[in-house]
């Protein structure tokens, strides 16, 4: 496939927050003002030098930036290509989120906020909100789905220890959807004191565009690196996972200007893109697993923090005009994945990041020879436990 | 004040005729699909209410609290669906106006035209979507005027003066007042955001204004009432028909139409 680039312009959306037809701002009244509110002062925010030399520094200073990339001559040789990871996994809290929550918990406090609020699939949003609070002074309240508190027991209690409260989710599905629910819940009461802090490229205007702005780092450092490691190339491919697809927008925006193919892979369970249709819910008009009548419905993936029924808006509209194509891959798949780089690499994946190397795996045939670059966007510690349970037969 | 300039539609004419007769107005919500949610709506409409709210229910009601969440979870679970509830609209023969309740998906997945035209079929007559502000509304609002469906606005304590007189430009048949910061659900005393909001809109619209979300009794419903023309009830109409069916919310709506006509013993 030949990859058509995207004008980095046309990426910025207008007064209206839309993405192409995607985006918007579909949330109660209540919330209308604060939405404004917010998009005024991160507008400001960015513009300003002090609020980025700030955040710069705690990016570097306390999170570990620049990250760095990995080749991996092992898999490489062994699948035909070469394969460079962007080392996400590496920052401080072990995935890509502490990026954005550095950046809204700061913006949170120029706004005199006190309090933020999280939701969180996996946990590994939720433990950098709570990170982020604990650094900036702030109180946090993390909602999370009563089933993923179960299977990331782990990160409950890191979140915890951190100081922040945790509430079970127990509504609908119980997973990430319904702690996004509890999350605007808490929002619409709470909108003159909190702040929420949304944990991917989601949610109403100007959530998927300053999310996408606060993960760009991701794409400016690894264009940057791979050209200092690639004689001065672009990669021919750029793959991440999508759930709700912050740590992809984060990569693809440093790419979407360049003749570079860019991936999202989603779970077979939660392909909203690849499966859905144009929906509206979360404060935002984006791709949808629903029914006929508009009712969303479960997804199901073996990554908690890839178990959502929509995606971010900005996905929708790169899909819609062919700059980025959404694969998905199954959960067998996906256990492979999180196998394979851990005994050719050395490295234990997150298994949301397991579902792109399970893609690189299988399309190796088709692209041989061809430099890809994946954004290993999160650790597998998390998921060790549940692994555990899962290969036990195999690994006794 | 400024005087509306759109022609009121069937709703509107009806609160704003009851308005004149001294009468305050009251409009109680039923989740649609529940068990006993169509005897429900006709005990309501003989025992006083105005105009009657129903629910269709979504799987992800972001505005609602835990009752109306679980009424949603139960009547979903029972198979009901946009279609079957207006279709079973049609059979409630009751003599006042009906208002549809709905999440933006359901509209915009079934098709702005299709749907308020399939509202108007069942003998609805106007529409509440909680999250469409007005900045997402055109294509709803045109669709809805064509088909005479009156689309309810709300308007929040969080709103800027500068945004009210907008929001009640778009609204039709009446002003939603929400009572407080936060989704619906029953509390133990009426926010002072209620009757604070209730009196910001009266200053400046001669639309009737109703207060919604956090008027949990008769009581509230009537303090509501000193400024407000009326009060929707949502959360503790439908515990009551979850717990004790459809006779209890008849009973319900008798004694808070009491109250609200009893006189005000004195201005606080």
């Amino acid at each position: 496939m030949n990859a058509k680039p995207v004008p980095s312009e046309l990426l910025t959306p207008g007064a209206d927050g839309r993405f192409g037809e995607f985006g918007g701002r579909f949330v109660p009244e209540t919330l209308v003002p604060a939405c404004e509110e917010l998009e005024r002062a991160f507008n400001e925010a960015w513009n300003d030098s002090i609020f980025r030399t700030e955040l710069d520094d705690l990016l570097r200073e306390y999170a570990g930036r620049p990250s760095i990339l990995t080749e991996c001559h092992n898999l490489g040789a062994q699948l035909g290509i070469r394969l460079i990871l962007k080392r996400e996994d590496l920052n401080h809290t072990g995935s890509h989120k502490i990026n954005s929550v550095l950046g809204q918990a700061l913006l949170a406090k120029r706004m005199g906020k006190k309090r933020i609020i999280a939701e969180t699939g996996a946990g590994q949003h939720g433990v950098a909100s709570a990170t982020a609070a604990a650094l900036l002074g702030l109180e946090c309240k993390v909602y999370m789905g009563a089933v993923d508190v179960e299977r990331q027991s782990l990160n409950v209690f890191r979140m915890k220890l951190l100081g922040a409260t945790v509430e079970a989710a127990n509504s609908g599905s119980r997973t990430l959807k319904d702690a996004v629910n509890e999350a605007m819940r808490d929002w619409v009461a709470s909108v003159e004191t909190s702040y929420y802090c949304i944990g991917s490229v989601m949610g109403p205007h100007p959530y998927p565009f300053m999310v996408r702005q606060f993960q760009s780092v991701i794409g400016k450092e690894a264009r940057k690196q791979f050209r200092e490691m690639c004689d001065g190339a672009d990669p021919n491919v750029v793959v991440a996972c999508v759930g709700g697809g912050s740590n992809a927008m984060g990569i693809f925006s440093g790419f979407v200007d360049a003749k570079t193919r860019l991936v999202g892979v989603e779970p077979a369970g939660g392909a909203a893109v690849g499966r859905g249709t144009p929906g509206v819910v979360h404060g935002m008009k984006s791709y949808l697993m629903q029914d006929e009548y508009g009712q969303v419905q479960e997804a199901h993936s073996i990554s908690a923090g890839l178990d959502y029924p929509g995606v971010g808006p900005e996905h929708s509209y790169l899909a819609s005009v062919g700059r980025a194509e959404y694969p998905s891959v199954n959960d067998q798949e996906v256990i492979e994945g999180f196998k394979l780089l851990a005994r050719t690499e050395g490295i234990i994946p997150a298994l949301e990041c397991a579902h792109a190397v399970a893609w690189i795996a299988k399309e190796a045939p088709k692209i041989q020879g061809q430099t890809v670059l994946m954004n290993l966007s999160g650790r597998g510690d998390k998921d060790v436990a549940q692994m555990m349970t899962i290969l036990s037969d195999e690994l006794n | 004040m400024k005087i509306a300039t759109h022609n009121p539609g069937a709703l509107e004419t009806r609160l704003r005729e009851s308005r004149k007769l001294g009468r305050k107005i009251l409009v109680p919500y039923i989740t649609g699909g529940l068990a006993g949610w169509l005897d429900a709506i006709r005990g309501a409409a003989a025992n006083g209410a105005d105009a009657i709210e129903v629910g269709i229910p979504f799987s992800d009601p972001v505005m609602d609290g835990p009752i109306i969440q679980m009424a949603s979870e139960k009547a979903l679970r029972d198979g009901a669906t946009p279609t079957s509830i207006l279709h079973e609209l049609r059979s409630v023969d009751v003599d006042v106006p009906l208002i549809v309740m709905c999440y933006y998906n359901t509209v915009f997945r079934a098709g702005h035209d299709r749907f308020a035209n399939s509202l108007r079929e069942s003998g609805v007559v106007a529409a509440i979507v909680p999250d469409l502000p007005l900045e997402e509304s055109a294509q709803w609002a045109v669709a809805a005027d064509k088909a005479l469906i009156e689309t309810v606005m709300l308007a929040a304590p969080t709103a800027p003066d500068e945004r009210l007189p907008r929001v009640i430009d778009r609204a039709r048949g009446f002003v939603y007042a929400v009572g407080l910061l936060g989704v619906t659900g029953e509390r133990t005393e009426l926010a002072t955001t209620a009757v604070a909001m209730a009196t910001r809109l009266k200053k400046i619209t001669d639309m009737p204004v109703l207060v919604g979300v956090g008027v949990s009794n008769a009581e509230q419903a009537k303090q509501a009432c000193s400024v407000a023309d009326g009060v929707i009830q949502g959360a503790s109409v439908v515990r009551r028909l979850l717990e004790d069916g459809a006779d209890s919310v008849a009973n319900y709506v008798a004694e808070v139409r009491a109250a609200i006509d009893s006189p005000v013993a004195s201005k606080r």
